[in-house]
C-alpha cells in the first residue's frame, strides 16, 4: 500500500510538471503579452524600446528557459503577481477557494442525495417503466447545456417569480448566512442536478451488476429477505466502484462549477481562472490551472486509496 | 439470420434510440438545406434588418427575428450545420487517433504502452474545461499558422479532438491486448501475417462496435463542449451562427426576447440527447452482453 501510494504520488508529480510546462507554453501563446499591453498603453514606444523591454523582462529567451526560471520561483512558493489585481496570485486563489469548495461540496451532496436513491430504485426495477423513466431523466441531465439551464433558472426564479437573486454573492461580513444561502440556491441546484444524471447512471449500473452476482442469489436462497440482501450484500459491493467514479469525476465537477460560477457571478476559483485567461493575466491563470489539476489528481489518488480501503480483497502492488 | 439483421432487430426495439436517429436525420437534412429553406421563405441568416428587431413569429419570420432583425429560424439552421459538423468531425478525428494509438499500444505493449496509459490517465484526470479555455484562447498567429476564413471552426474541431481521443484509445488497447493472446491471432501469425495485417484485419474488426458506440456517445459531449466554448466567446465567432454564440447574445437581451434564449438551448439539448440515445441503442444492438 505504501509503495503503491508512493508510485502514484510520483506519477502525480510528473503529471503536474508536464502540465505546468504545457500550460506555461500555451499561455505564452495567448494574444497580448505584457509588452503588447505596454505598447497599447503608450503609443510613443518605438520598436527599439520594445526590444529593450523584451530583453529586460526576459521575453526574448526561449520558452523552456523562462519556464525553468518560473518553476524555480514557484517551488519557493512565489507564483508571481496578478496583472489585473496587482496582488500575489496565490493569495487571490486562496481567497476564492472556500467559495468553490462550498459550491462544489453542496452540489456534490445534492447530486449524491438524488443519485443514490434514484439509481438503486432503478436497478431494483430493472427494465420496467420506472427504470426507463429514471434513465430518461438521467440522459436529460447529461444532455442539458449547463449555461442554458442557468439562464432558464434565472429567467424563471429571478425574473418571472422573483423568489431568488439571479447573480452575485454577498462579500464576507456584508450579510449573514440566510442571505448567502439565498444566493447559493440556484448555482447549487443547477450544478447538482446536472451532475446527478451521470452519477445516477453509475449507481444503477453498479447496482445491477451486484444484483446479478452469485452471492446475492445464495443470500436469497438461504432465506434472507430481499431488503436485507439488497442492503447488506448488494449495496455494499455496488458502492465500491461508485466511490471511485465519484472521485474520478472531480475534474468534470470542477468544469461544471466553472460555468456555474461565471453564469451566476459567483466569486469562485473557476470564474477567477476564466477571467484571468480572458484578461491575459498569465500568473493568475497559470497558478489557477495548476491548482485545479493538482486537486483533481489528489482526488484520483484518494479514489484509489478508497478502493483499497473499501474492498479488502484488493491489495495493490506498486505500479499496478 | 445474419449478425447485421439481429443487430437491426435489437436496435429497433430501442424506441428512444430510433427516435434519436430520426430526429438527427431530419435535423441534418434541414440544416444542410438551409439555403433552400432561406430562399423559400425569402430570408437569410446574416442580413441585418433593423425594422424587424425582436420581431415576433410571423409568416415572414416563422420563429421571429433577433436583436438585429436577422431571421431566427435561418440562424438556427446555420448554427445546426456548425454544431453537427464540429461534433461529427471532432469525434471522427478523435476516434482515428484513439484507434491508431490504442492498436499500437495494445499490440506492441512495452514502454510505449505504459507511456500511453499514463498519458491517458493524465488527460482523463484533467479539469477539461479550464484547459479547453486556454487552448481556445491561444493565438494561432504566434505559432505561425494562418487565420483562414473558417479558422474558429477548425480550431474548435482540433482542440476537442486533441483531448477527446483517450476513451477510444483505452477501449481499443484493451481489446487489442485481449486479442493478442487469442488462437486466431496466433494462427494468423503462424501463417506469416505481419503485425500491420494482424492489427488491421484481425483485431480492428473485433473492436469496431465499441469504437462506434463510444464515438456516437462522444458526439453529444463534443457538441456540448462546442456550445460552452462558443457561449464563452472562445468558439465559433460571430457573425457566423452557432447555437452556443446565439445563446451568449440572447443572455444580454433576455428581458426583451426570452424566445431567443429558449430555441438554441432546446436544439442543443435535443441534439445531444438524440446522440446519447443513439449511442445507447447502438450499444444494446451491437453488444448484447453488456
Amino acid at each position: 500500500m505504501t509503495r503503491f501510494l508512493a508510485a502514484r504520488l510520483l506519477q502525480a508529480v510528473i503529471v503536474l510538471a508536464v502540465m505546468s510546462f504545457a500550460v506555461y507554453g500555451l499561455i505564452g501563446l495567448m494574444p497580448g503579452d505584457p509588452i503588447d499591453a505596454m505598447i497599447a498603453a503608450d503609443p510613443e514606444l518605438t520598436s527599439e524600446d520594445t526590444e529593450r523591454l523584451k530583453a529586460l523582462y526576459g521575453l526574448d529567451r526561449p520558452v523552456w528557459e523562462r519556464y525553468l526560471a518560473w518553476a524555480g520561483h514557484a517551488l519557493g512558493g512565489d507564483f508571481g503577481h496578478s496583472r489585473i489585481y496587482h496582488r500575489p496570485a496565490l493569495d487571490l486563489l486562496a481567497e476564492r477557494l472556500p467559495h468553490t469548495v462550498l459550491l462544489m461540496g453542496l452540489a456534490f451532496a445534492l447530486s449524491v442525495a438524488i443519485a443514490l436513491p434514484a439509481g438503486i430504485f432503478a436497478a431494483l426495477r430493472a427494465n420496467r417503466f420506472s427504470d426507463y423513466a429514471v434513465n430518461f431523466i438521467c440522459f436529460a441531465g447529461i444532455s442539458t447545456p449547463p449555461f442554458w439551464l442557468a439562464i432558464m433558472a434565472m429567467l424563471l426564479f429571478s425574473v418571472t417569480l422573483g423568489w431568488l437573486p439571479a447573480t452575485g454573492y454577498p462579500a464576507a461580513g456584508d450579510a449573514g448566512w440566510p442571505e448567502r444561502l439565498r444566493h447559493l440556491v440556484l448555482p447549487v441546484a443547477v450544478l447538482g442536478l446536472l451532475s446527478a444524471g451521470g452519477v445516477t447512471r453509475y449507481v444503477r449500473a453498479s447496482m445491477r451488476e451486484a444484483l446479478r452476482q452469485d452471492y446475492v442469489r445464495t443470500a436469497r436462497a438461504k432465506g434472507l429477505s430481499r431488503a436485507a440482501v439488497v442492503r447488506r450484500h448488494a449495496l455494499r459491493n455496488a458502492m465500491i466502484p461508485v466511490v471511485t467514479i465519484l472521485a474520478l469525476d472531480m475534474g468534470a465537477l470542477f468544469s461544471g462549477a466553472l460555468i456555474t460560477e461565471i453564469m451566476f457571478g459567483y466569486p469562485g476559483m473557476g470564474a477567477l481562472i476564466y477571467n484571468a485567461v480572458m484578461a491575459n493575466d498569465y500568473n493568475l491563470a497559470l497558478v489557477g490551472l495548476l491548482f485545479a489539476t493538482f486537486t483533481t489528481l489528489a482526488a484520483n489518488i484518494a479514489a484509489d486509496g478508497a478502493y483499497v480501503a473499501l474492498d479488502p480483497r484488493i491489495a495493490f502492488r506498486a505500479g499496478a | 439470420m445474419s449478425l447485421a439483421a439481429l443487430a437491426w432487430l435489437r436496435f429497433r426495439r430501442h424506441k428512444a434510440g430510433l427516435a434519436g436517429a430520426v430526429f438527427l436525420l431530419l435535423l441534418a437534412a434541414a440544416a444542410w438545406s438551409a439555403p433552400l429553406i432561406e430562399a423559400a421563405l425569402g430570408v437569410d441568416a446574416e442580413t441585418v434588418d433593423l425594422f424587424a428587431r425582436y420581431a415576433p413569429p410571423s409568416a415572414g419570420h416563422l420563429l421571429g427575428a433577433d436583436d438585429l432583425g436577422r431571421d431566427l429560424l435561418a440562424r438556427l439552421l446555420r448554427g445546426g450545420q456548425v454544431s453537427l459538423s464540429v461534433g461529427l468531425a471532432a469525434a471522427f478525428i478523435a476516434a482515428l487517433i484513439g484507434t491508431g494509438l490504442g492498436l499500437l499500444a495494445g499490440y506492441r505493449g512495452g514502454a510505449f504502452d505504459t507511456a500511453l496509459m499514463r498519458l491517458t490517465d493524465g488527460v482523463i484526470a484533467l479539469p477539461l474545461l479550464p484547459l479547453l479555455i486556454v487552448l481556445a484562447a491561444v493565438d494561432p498567429g504566434k505559432l505561425g499558422l494562418d487565420d483562414g476564413t473558417n479558422a474558429s471552426l477548425f480550431r474548435v474541431i482540433a482542440i476537442v479532438a486533441l483531448v477527446g481521443w483517450t476513451t477510444v484509445a483505452r477501449l481499443v488497447r484493451a481489446a487489442a491486448l485481449a486479442a493478442r493472446a487469442q488462437d486466431y491471432v496466433r494462427a494468423a501469425r503462424a501463417l506469416g501475417a505481419g503485425s500491420g495485417r494482424i492489427a488491421l484485419r484481425h483485431i480492428l474488426p473485433n473492436v469496431a462496435s465499441p469504437i462506434l458506440v463510444a464515438t456516437t456517445l462522444s458526439v453529444g459531449n463534443i457538441i456540448l463542449f462546442e456550445s460552452v466554448l462558443s457561449f464563452l466567446g472562445l468558439g465559433i465567432q460571430p457573425p457566423a451562427a452557432s447555437w452556443g454564440n446565439m445563446l451568449a447574445h440572447a443572455q444580454e437581451t433576455i428581458w426583451q426576447a426570452p424566445r431567443l434564449a429558449v430555441w438554441p438551448g432546446l436544439l442543443i439539448f435535443a441534439t445531444v440527447i438524440a446522440f446519447n440515445f443513439l449511442g445507447d441503442a447502438l450499444q444494446d444492438a451491437l453488444d448484447p452482453r453488456s
